[in-house]
């Protein structure tokens, strides 16, 4: 197979070094082969345009950490001209999977399904986790995420612990220096977890206020109604506020993108049959994601379950419904009509902001003095906004999930953007990953430092006191970022954001 | 790779800068070439220019041979190392030594990111025109061993007018300067314009100083859309011979319209058989009256539909969808080869006419757009690399469109070099006594054949069809 796709017109090229024709039985190469989409391999034709837009490239310069490299390398083994080492496992691990590669590329190969095919066939055969590795990811894959019962218990697990005085008393007692320091790190930012969910405080259903739009499906995630809820609770209300009738059906579960990221894509696709089932019998005309993570896993249900005939269909139903909550409200537009009209005490801010941005026009260019600032910026660009002294200043981080696979860059900024008495200024690379990745800021620590640390350098740079983002993980990372680097900075989701500025009447919370 | 030699590249990079484990070598057998690929012994990543003196007097002494790479991305297997050895990666050579604002030059690092280097010149008001569609990555040791065009060569040149002088190591260690901070130099044989092109055969270049010029003071970019292939093209000879130079003048036909607004999303019109991207810079009052009169022309040569672009954003999205192009027609097959036939400006619509009756011959589809203002196209054939069939079609099919270039006056590559896939065919443009010269050039500054072994010169030349045409 490798002869021939090496030929050259006419000129055959035969590939030297002992590695040709490769006989040795390795079963991860054969599940390789077995895995991976051909055409996909073929389709990269190695131009080489995702390399400018893949965070480990850029930080490392090595070509095998590229997108280019790593189809490279998975190709190889597919070809039989590489045997899938320990190396070439770490490789595909070393992938933050955020997914920047695909808007960059032209010939629009799906890297994601690629990474997410070779992590599932070496999650099959894998030497190298140790025992308790696979006993965490045994029991929070297969006991925790799918269950949302075992994550309320968890939650009430960890509030207990931050309640209690335990966390008090473990960092006391230098507990916390037992860990590595990212996870002690994470520790400290934690939210405040909560035992009860978005059902528990305000039922399965909010009635739109106003004339009703649509019937909406909120995913409330499983991480996201533990350590989020107050989140999903505004989300909810938001969208009535918009009019929207929100249903949350209780028979969802996690959307499965941290199985289908690492490996256990079998367990991913069970998930994935029981939202669709729940969401389906709700009858709702849209899906709504508060986490782009979420959100770009439950959108791509219809690839996940593309060989399941008895399930292809309502994939496909399911899928075309997903919608980040952004995107949704910007479209129903009676939310930016309340945000450009803005609160009694916030209009006399963005009055007083509007004749200053008068008096400055020519305000100086938002994007930092990165040299690369305007060459490889994908981030929207944003006309200048001068600043009046009272308005407070913003920035969003993308969520990559967000933007590069549900698409939805334009419509959080636009909401923000919109937010009477603020000042939203254009973070310099904001549409570059932070580093957090799903659990990628827990499994490969250095190179999330890394690229968190090159990140805060541009956060600062904007002089925001408030970071907005779009995804729980980028939330925390953010945070991450600035206790280690930052300035004193608020990070929240854009949702809490919007919600606390609109000063939504809260809808009536039980317990 | 003889352990004598490893060793002794190992004492002078380190262990950072020396791989030889399979990941390194496989991630460096191949570049943006299709249907190519071999795997070198070792990847080394030198940072300064005494290491890459010192790795080349090993080399030459173990006749190891060595392939300079910046990011790969060339489309005539320039980087590919077909004879093994060393590949040379100059990613941490990439500094910017000195902006000279007096004197209006740059000397940069070879493994510099053009795109970066655009980027830091405009900052400080000057303007570096080579501007090749991969610019984002490529490098700019790259864009001067292949000596790069771009979008801009119509009005501004291509690498070669933009490079004053070169540091250079030779394949025995030694370290060359030639030229230099100024705009005349005839002191003996013009080593730099030698070195510029020479795709990696000659020397590895570890230093460049390079010209600026002041930046246009305005620019305009408009879209013109024609339901006919041949009134596109014919437009292009017209404009020039009305004595316009616009500063970009592209051509896209059909398909390529259709895949790149798949990728871009920008709304070009899918049912035009071509268009042509038209930029004009300069004082805005010449800006304004060339416009005006390439539109008057368009639309004489019967364009559907003549649209300028509202704004600078605009008309920067259009320009980079362009740069797309060759990636973006893969979506239809998942093979692309493209060739770079260029003929004298006058001769493009010929061109185009030959182009389309050659694909039919053959019965392969062929997609062409390109730098039309420069008479250089780039005619792509989407195929599929498992076809063998259908490949020995196109490769017939390419031989006839290199013929037919000869034939009207042009040449079979216009900007993308000859390394391996152009090899069997330089004769045809270069002729026996012309290939004896510049192998007689090769062996002065390598005798042993240690750098890029395998690119420029072919084993056998192919045998040329000449057809008959009456």
């Amino acid at each position: 197979m490798a002869e021939s796709t090496l030929e050259k017109r006419g000129a055959r090229t035969a590939v030297n070094g002992p590695e040709a024709g490769l006989t040795k039985l390795n079963p991860l190469a054969d599940k390789l082969k077995l895995r991976l989409d051909e055409d996909q391999l073929t389709n990269c034709m190695r131009c080489g345009f995702c390399l400018p837009a893949c965070p480990t490239f850029r930080e490392t310069g090595i070509e095998a950490e590229s997108p280019r490299g790593r189809i490279a390398l998975m190709k190889a083994v597919a070809d039989g001209l590489m045997d899938p080492d320990e190396a070439f496992e770490t490789q595909m691990n070393h992938c933050l999977g955020c997914r920047a590669c695909e808007p960059a590329c032209p010939a629009d190969v799906k890297y994601g399904q690629l990474i997410e095919q070779a992590r599932d066939a070496i999650e099959d055969h894998t030497t190298s986790h140790r025992w308790w590795v696979k006993t965490v990811r045994s029991v929070m894959f297969k006991q925790v995420f799918p269950k949302q019962r075992n994550m309320r218990l968890l939650g009430g697990a960890l509030q207990l612990y931050q309640r209690t005085g335990l966390a008090r008393l473990a960092r006391g007692a230098g507990a916390m220096k037992l860990l590595p320091r990212h996870l002690a790190d994470m520790e400290a930012i934690m939210p405040a977890a909560s035992r009860t969910g978005v059902v528990d405080r305000i039922g399965e259903h909010v009635p739109a206020r106003g004339p009703r739009i649509a019937k909406v499906g909120l995913f409330r995630g499983c991480l996201m109604d533990v350590l989020f809820t107050e989140t999903n609770v505004k989300t909810a209300e938001l969208l009535a506020t918009a009019g929207f009738e929100v249903v949350i059906p209780p028979a969802q579960n996690c959307c499965g993108a941290l199985h289908a990221h690492s490996g256990e894509a079998e367990g991913a696709r069970a998930l994935a049959r029981r939202n669709i089932r729940a969401f389906r019998e709700a009858g709702v005309d849209y899906i709504v994601s508060n986490a782009g993570g979420c959100g770009a896993a439950l959108v791509e249900y219809d690839h996940l379950l593309h060989e399941d005939v008895q399930w292809r269909e309502d994939a496909a139903w399911f899928a075309q419904r997903v919608i980040d909550v952004s995107e949704l409200l910007m479209r129903s537009g009676r939310v930016t009509e309340l945000l450009a009209v803005g609160l009694p005490e916030t209009r006399d801010a963005a009055q007083a902001a509007s004749s200053e941005a008068g008096s400055r026009a020519s305000a100086p260019p938002v994007a930092d003095g990165d040299p690369r600032a305007g060459a490889v910026a994908g981030g929207t660009p944003i006309a200048a906004a001068a600043c009046a002294p009272a308005a407070e200043t913003i920035t969003y981080q993308d969520s990559c999930h967000l933007r590069n696979v549900m698409r939805s860059a334009e419509a959080p900024r636009r909401l923000l953007q919109q937010v009477a008495g603020t000042c939203y200024t254009e973070m310099c690379e904001s549409d570059r990953c932070c580093g957090s990745a799903g659990i990628y800021n827990l499994t490969q620590p250095e190179m999330a430092g890394d690229i968190l640390a090159h990140k805060m350098e541009h956060a600062n740079r904007t002089g925001a006191g408030v970071i907005l983002t779009s995804n729980p993980g980028c939330l925390l990372q953010m945070k991450l970022g600035v206790k280690r680097h930052g300035r004193d900075a608020e990070v929240t989701h854009v949702v809490d954001y919007l919600h606390r500025r609109l000063r939504i009447q809260e809808a009536p919370r039980r317990g | 790779m003889q352990e004598g030699a490893r060793t002794e590249l190992l004492r002078i990079l380190g262990e950072q800068g020396f791989r030889d484990d399979q990941e390194s070598r496989i991630t460096h057998s191949y570049d943006g070439t299709p249907m190519l690929q071999a795997l070198p012994d070792a990847v080394v990543y030198p940072v300064d220019t005494a290491q890459v003196s010192a790795i080349m007097k090993v080399l030459a002494r173990h006749r190891i041979p060595v392939v300079g790479r910046g990011s790969g991305t060339n489309l005539c297997g320039g980087t590919v190392p077909l004879e093994g050895g060393v590949v040379m990666v100059m990613h941490r050579m990439n500094r910017i030594l000195e902006v000279d604002l007096d004197n209006l030059t740059a000397t940069v690092q070879p493994g510099l990111i053009t795109k970066d280097f655009i980027a830091h010149v405009e900052g400080l008001g000057l303007f570096y025109p080579p501007d090749p569609s991969s610019m984002a990555i490529s490098t700019i040791g790259g864009n001067i061993a292949e000596c790069s065009g771009g979008l801009r060569g119509l009005k501004y040149g291509t690498t070669k007018d933009y490079v004053l002088g070169l540091e250079a190591v030779l394949p025995s260690g030694e370290i060359i300067r030639t030229g230099g901070k100024l705009m005349k130099d005839v002191a003996g044989y013009d080593l730099t314009k030698l070195l510029v092109g020479s795709e990696g055969t000659l020397a590895i270049v570890t230093e460049a100083t390079l010209k600026l010029i002041p930046p246009p003071a305005a620019k305009k970019t408009m879209l013109a859309m024609y339901a006919d292939l041949y009134d596109a093209a014919r437009t292009v000879s017209r404009i020039i011979e009305r004595r316009i130079i616009p500063a970009t003048l592209e051509f896209l036909d059909n398909p390529t319209i259709r895949v790149v607004d798949a990728y871009a999303g920008l709304g070009l019109p899918l049912d035009m058989a071509a268009i042509l991207l038209i930029e004009q810079d300069g004082p805005p009052e010449l800006v304004e009256r060339d416009i005006g009169q390439i539109e008057a022309i368009c639309r004489e040569e019967r364009a559907v539909r003549v649209q300028v672009a509202e704004s600078a954003e605009e008309a920067q999205k259009l320009l980079t969808a362009r740069r797309s192009a060759f990636t973006a027609l893969a979506r239809l097959r998942p093979t692309t080869i493209l060739e770079d036939a260029t003929v004298p400006r006058s001769k493009i619509a010929d061109m185009v006419l030959e182009i389309n009756r050659i694909a039919a011959k053959h019965a392969v589809n062929i997609c062409t757009f390109g730098h039309a203002g420069d008479g250089n196209l780039h005619p792509t054939a989407t195929t599929d690399a498992r076809d063998q069939d259908e490949i020995h079609r196109v490769e017939a099919a390419f031989a006839e469109i290199f013929e037919a270039s000869i034939r009207l006056g042009g040449t079979i590559t216009g900007e993308h070099g000859v390394g391996v896939v152009k090899a069997p065919y330089l004769e045809w443009k270069v002729g026996a006594a012309g290939i004896e010269v510049m192998r007689a050039i090769k062996s002065s500054f390598d005798p042993h054949n240690l750098l890029n072994p395998g690119k420029v010169f072919a084993k056998e030349t192919r045998k040329r069809v000449v057809i008959d045409r009456g």
